[in-house]
């Protein structure tokens, strides 16, 4: 069954639609299908932007009125199902709200959902591809039921490239009455200060897991990452201790990165981390441990103490100027 | 205050794991808590305590035979289990999980749900907000931190700039992230009150569901699992006090310095 139309849930980012949508938007247009993209808030706003990566229309939800995403999105696109018939897919960006959006979406629709999707292809139907065991093994799915397929796609699974489309059209597609579902409301928004780049953004990546010791020691990590001018992560041994916020992890259940160079300082190499950094083009390890499985896959190796390493290369960083 | 909890029994995911003959993942093994579910019990736990009234009520589904999760939560201090355990719920997908534990959590009615944001095995991250759904509940995913007040749930919801405070009456649904408290080790006393505490085990029947489950109601198919491509590993320095000069200038050979 060939793939006739596809629709694509864009997220607002902090200028434009997030990455991981034009990610998402640039896969979609490779099937042949007629594209559609699915926003809120400020749809109009990103009209040009959703018609430059390949979609022909915008269905905008609007303002949520202080809602989180989830519900409001889901309902509307229960409804635009309704009116104009099911797609062959839904995308939807791996992200906080993307996968409230999917679950409320697919137990309203009754469909199923795949997620951690980092590829996909036509097979007679869309075939998703997902890793498995810490990213050893790739698994290929497809639905068998009737469609839209829901599928949740990680970040960087596909380059962003503009088609040069022109805008998309925006229609309305409000999401009508959630009921006591909807009633989850935001109050406060804090950003929080952020003095070099994003995590899923930076070329430079310096992760820390256990072998930091102590929470305290942390700061080495984000010494070292600041003088490079990247980004710090963090394995989920150190986020689940509590030493540093979720936001920070980097694996299967953190984020995705894939930078020019990835520094691991005391990490292991569990595969939970590797699923989520070993697409980065380098890898450098420090470990004690010389049978740490993060060797395996480290382009550069160095076993010794991060807690004697990481400030000489401060230092010796800091030296450079 | 009555709260559920949601929880899974898991392969240990510091052994090697594998599938089996139908692309489940091979549970044969020992079965412990899901680490990331410690910390929804946890704090279900000092919310009630909190709160002075009311208990905490695991719910899951998975295999009876081997209950050491499920008990680990009791010796936390859950008061009581209920765990869905049918040969039929094998092979079955999130939405399905979802169904199942929605029924069950129905028979609690509860002022609040708990879960862990996603598993430690599947990774699926979906089926809480589907139970949201499938009860009527409203949601707030990814908690950083949780109060109570009355009727209304205040949380500090991870965002990607930083965090959101999200307010929703109760009854309400979270996912907890990892850090968000620190889960107690069950005590000497608590383990052993364990072994009496009620767990009741449900068949798919009982809750008077029938197609939702195993693969056919799981409407997805592995077509294949196939060797990703594999990274080779590279040059490995034992540190002898130049480690720092030896990666800046791997970083130089790379030109990211």
């Amino acid at each position: 069954m060939a793939i006739s139309n596809i629709w694509v849930v864009v997220e607002p980012g902090t200028t434009g639609l997030s990455t991981t949508s034009l990610e998402l938007l640039t896969n979609a247009r490779t099937y042949g299908a007629t594209v559609s993209a699915i926003t809120w808030e400020n749809g109009a706003s990103f009209a040009a932007q959703a018609g430059e990566y390949g979609a022909s229309t915008l269905f905008d939800v609007g303002s949520l009125g202080g809602a989180l995403p989830g519900v409001p999105v889901a309902s509307a696109i229960v409804a635009l199902v309704a009116s104009q018939g099911a797609p062959d897919a839904i995308l939807i960006p791996t992200s906080y709200d993307g996968r409230d959006i999917a679950g409320r979406l697919s137990a309203r629709l009754d469909r199923p959902v795949l997620t951690n999707v980092t590829g996909l292809s036509d097979d007679g139907g869309l075939v998703t591809e997902h890793p498995a065991f810490g990213g050893t093994q790739i698994v290929k799915a497809k639905f068998t039921g009737e469609t839209p397929g829901i599928i949740v796609i990680r970040a960087k699974s596909f380059a962003a490239e503009s088609a040069g489309g022109a805008a998309a059209n925006v229609v309305s597609a409000p999401a009508g009455d959630t009921g006591a579902t909807g009633t989850a409301k935001i109050t406060t928004t804090h950003v929080e200060e952020r003095t070099g780049p994003q995590l899923e953004e930076a070329t430079i990546v310096v992760s820390g897991g256990r072998g930091l010791g102590e929470a305290a020691n942390y700061v080495l990590i984000s010494d070292t990452a600041k003088l490079l001018n990247g980004a710090a992560g963090a394995s989920r041994a150190i986020v689940d201790a509590g030493w540093v916020p979720y936001s920070a992890q980097v694996g299967q259940t953190g984020k995705t990165v894939k930078p020019a160079v990835y520094i691991a300082c005391g990490i292991s190499g569990a595969t939970q981390h590797m699923v989520g950094m070993k697409g980065s083009k380098n890898i450098v390890a420090i470990n004690k441990d010389p049978e740490a499985p993060i060797f395996q896959m480290a382009d550069f190796g160095i076993v010794g103490d991060v807690l004697k390493v990481l400030p000489e290369l401060i230092a010796a960083l800091k030296a450079r100027g | 205050m009555n709260i559920v909890v949601c929880v899974k029994q898991i392969p240990d995911p510091a052994a090697p794991q594998s599938f089996d003959g139908s692309h489940n993942l091979n549970r044969s093994g020992k079965l412990i808590l899901d680490e990331a579910d410690t910390y929804g019990v946890e704090m279900a736990l000092q919310l009630v305590d909190k709160a002075g009234s009311g208990e905490v009520t695991v719910v899951s589904m998975g295999s009876a035979a081997d209950l050491a999760g499920v008990r680990n939560a009791l010796a936390m201090g859950a008061a009581k289990a209920i765990m869905v355990s049918d040969d039929a719920l094998r092979g079955t997908d999130a939405l399905g999980t979802a169904k199942v534990l929605a029924e069950a959590i129905k028979r609690v009615n509860p002022d609040l749900v708990l879960c862990a944001t996603e598993s430690s095995d599947g990774y699926t991250g979906t089926t809480p907000v589907q139970v949201a759904e499938l009860l009527g509940l409203p949601s707030i995913t990814f908690a950083k931190s949780v109060t109570v007040d009355g009727s209304t749930v205040k949380v500090d919801r991870q965002t990607e700039a930083g965090y959101d405070e999200v307010t929703s009456p109760l009854p309400c649904l979270l996912t907890v992230t990892a850090g968000v408290v620190e889960p107690r080790y069950a005590s000497f006393k608590g383990i052993m009150a364990a072994k009496s505490k009620p767990v009741e085990i449900l068949s798919i029947g009982d809750l008077g569901l029938g197609a939702v489950t195993g693969p056919a109601g799981a409407r997805q198919q592995i077509i294949s699992v196939v060797a990703a491509e594999s990274r080779a590993a590279g040059e490995k320095h034992v540190d002898e006090g130049n480690a720092a000069q030896e990666i800046i200038t791997f970083l130089e050979s790379i030109k990211v310095l």
